[in-house]
């Protein structure tokens, strides 16, 4: 006979598996498989599609660019005021997003902190896709910083020393050994905070707007679809369920991208979007 | 114009690290406990470790705080073996000796490495890493090598092969070399001279038979595998000198001493018998023997407050074992005495 608390565990754990998989189910399940294929074809959804890879590829390569060697300038550093610092960087983490868009508005926006020097310049930021780019990055470089910092924080210090004394040079020591040795760390960074890029929704509303074909995201789709055309917002919630899917196989593929980063910092990390 | 010179100050956190030394195209070893300052050291000479004081290499300053002059590691020609090898591990072997210069064909070949050339460092057993280390240090051809703890890493059965291979190699490499490490045996095997190196300083230098025929203080002793004995010392009519241990023995010597002492006598001076022998030795302590442990074709007896070295044969002879009695004799001339240090 099986003890009453082995039974409530299980069926305590079915349920929280049904509520968890059940509504993404719900996604495919509440229109035919064809429907939800020609719903994708329709130009908001498309047009969102276009908006979404543009500003997520652009937006996730400069933070890429950037991010990587200021993690590790970060990481490998020893200086006053390091842990201040890690906690400004881990700020906008657990701002919501709607309050990061507010923030870049009174930042970049017409009557904003720079809003002045960049009009001058003949510059608008608001409204356009580079503000769409600019509140990706925002929210997911914290994300790739953080879990790229630790990467770095990880590698063998006496590595790098052994490159230094074989006559490397500083960029040498990290492309050659830094680098690959942070590469499964970093390499799953990248996919989180893509993946946080790509499910933007507040302060893209509120910082670029949801313009069809120039601010309108996939998520801002969704939300706009929501009343116009259930059918496309559902297409669309099934595209980023495939998404996700081949985000969470790769991470389980590629060998070491889990091994430094776990799934939870990001789950923890994006949950203020919802 | 020295080789390498240095002259380093470099502050620790319960001491200063201070130590003035020049070598030669030699092998010099430090010996010290851990916590002595020898990694500092060597990281120091690297460029790795901020320090203060002087460095010169074949004419070349490296470090001269007085002039303001410090290179950075990747400018000074040192090589650097560190003590678990710091391999790279997502290179293959080739490319771990190619790091620092291409075309390491020749060096693969001449440390036997030819084979491995394809495999990763986590593919390798002890003794091969420490050759792809010591490849990879000699590849760019340096001015100084430097080697920490190389045998630290091994375990016992394979330390003596890999000591005597190292031995050859350090030879052929023929340059200012220092090896640091914390067992005098190593140290006396590869270099030429010993330096013992205690809380940042050098305590004394000189050959490893030196070391041994006049060991500087009862520390040196005890690290080179004497037997120091402490005890009070007076001198006697004979014109010899005895030194009363503390459980009341007494131990003669031809040195002379007078107050606190120590005396110090080496396990392969020490003869062991059954019964207290009619002989010339004027030293005779019984005791159990507390334990047999066998180091190839001798075996490190502990009699009492002695260690003796004595041959396998000669213990089965005796019939020596854990808990029986034997005589522990060694002659007054072969017991050195120094006075009472720390």
């Amino acid at each position: 006979m099986k003890h009453a608390f082995t039974v409530t565990a299980v069926a305590a754990a079915t349920l929280a598996l049904a509520f968890l998989v059940v509504p993404v189910l719900a996604l495919f399940l509440r229109i035919p498989p064809g429907d939800l294929i020609h719903a994708l074809g329709t130009s908001a959804a498309q047009d969102a599609l276009i908006v979404s890879i543009k500003t997520s590829a652009i937006a996730h390569a400069a933070v890429l660019l950037i991010g990587t060697p200021a993690a590790y300038a970060i990481g490998r550093g020893r200086f006053r005021g390091r842990a201040l610092l890690l906690s400004l960087i881990e700020l906008p983490l657990v701002l919501p997003p709607a309050v990061a868009g507010i923030a870049l508005l009174v930042t970049f926006g017409r009557l904003g902190l720079l809003g002045g020097t960049l009009n001058a310049l003949g510059i608008d930021i608001g409204f356009t896709q580079a503000a769409v780019i600019l509140a990706v990055a925002f929210v997911e470089s914290p994300l790739y910083l953080r879990a790229a910092i630790a990467s770095f924080e990880g590698v063998d210090g006496t590595l790098l020393d052994a490159a230094r004394t074989l006559r490397a040079r500083p960029f040498r020591v990290f492309a050659r050994v830094a680098l690959p040795l942070a590469a499964g760390g970093l390499g799953a960074a990248s996919a989180l905070a893509l993946a946080r890029g790509l499910g933007e929704f507040g302060a893209t509303l509120l910082f670029a707007g949801s313009l069809q074909g120039v601010t309108q995201t996939l998520p801002l789709a969704v939300y706009a679809q929501f009343e116009l055309n259930l059918d496309t917002a559902l297409a669309i919630g099934a595209e980023f369920v495939f998404f996700g899917a081949a985000l969470l196989l790769a991470l389980k593929l590629i060998p070491g991208w889990t091994r430094s980063i776990s799934l939870w910092t990001f789950r923890s990390a994006s949950s203020p979007s919802t | 114009m020295d080789p390498l010179d240095f002259s380093l100050d470099v502050p620790l956190r319960e001491f200063a690290l201070d130590v003035e030394l020049t070598v030669g195209r030699e092998v010099v070893a430090l010996v010290g406990p851990s916590g002595a300052g020898k990694t500092t050291l060597l990281r120091a000479i690297a460029g790795l470790q901020i320090a203060r004081g002087r460095i010169s290499v074949d004419g070349d300053d490296w470090l001269d705080s007085a002039r303001s002059i410090d290179l950075p590691a990747e400018e000074r020609s040192v090589g650097l073996v560190f003590q678990e090898y710091a391999l790279f591990p997502h290179l293959t072997v080739r490319k771990n000796v190619e790091f620092g210069r291409k075309g390491g064909a020749a060096l693969l070949e001449r440390f036997g490495l030819a084979a491995l050339a394809d495999a990763k460092p986590r593919e390798l057993s002890g003794g091969e890493r420490q050759r792809v280390a010591l490849a990879r240090a000699l590849a760019p051809d340096p001015a100084v090598l430097l080697l920490d703890e190389p045998l630290a890493a091994l375990d016992a059965h394979t330390r003596g092969e890999v000591r005597a291979e190292l031995q050859l190699l350090l030879r052929e490499a023929d340059r200012p070399t220092l090896v640091v490490t914390h067992d005098f045996e190593d140290a006396a095997t590869l270099a030429t001279r010993v330096g013992v190196l205690v809380q940042g300083r050098l305590r004394q230098l000189g050959s490893p038979a030196e070391l041994v025929a006049s060991p500087a203080d009862p520390f040196v002793a005890t690290l080179t595998g004497a037997n120091v004995l402490r005890g009070h010392a007076r001198a006697i009519l004979t014109g010899l000198t005895e030194l009363e241990l503390p459980t009341g023995e007494l131990i003669r010597s031809t040195d002379p001493a007078e107050g606190d002492a120590v005396a110090i006598v080496y396990p392969w001076e020490v003869t062991l018998s059954r019964t207290p022998p009619d002989d010339s030795a004027q030293n005779h302590i019984a005791g159990v023997v507390a334990s047999l442990v066998p180091v190839g074709n001798r075996v490190r007896v502990r009699v009492g407050p002695l260690t003796a070295e004595i041959t396998a044969d000669s213990s089965e002879r005796l019939g020596l074992e854990v808990g029986g009695s034997a005589v522990a004799s060694f002659k007054a001339t072969a017991t050195k005495l120094l006075r009472q240090g720390p």
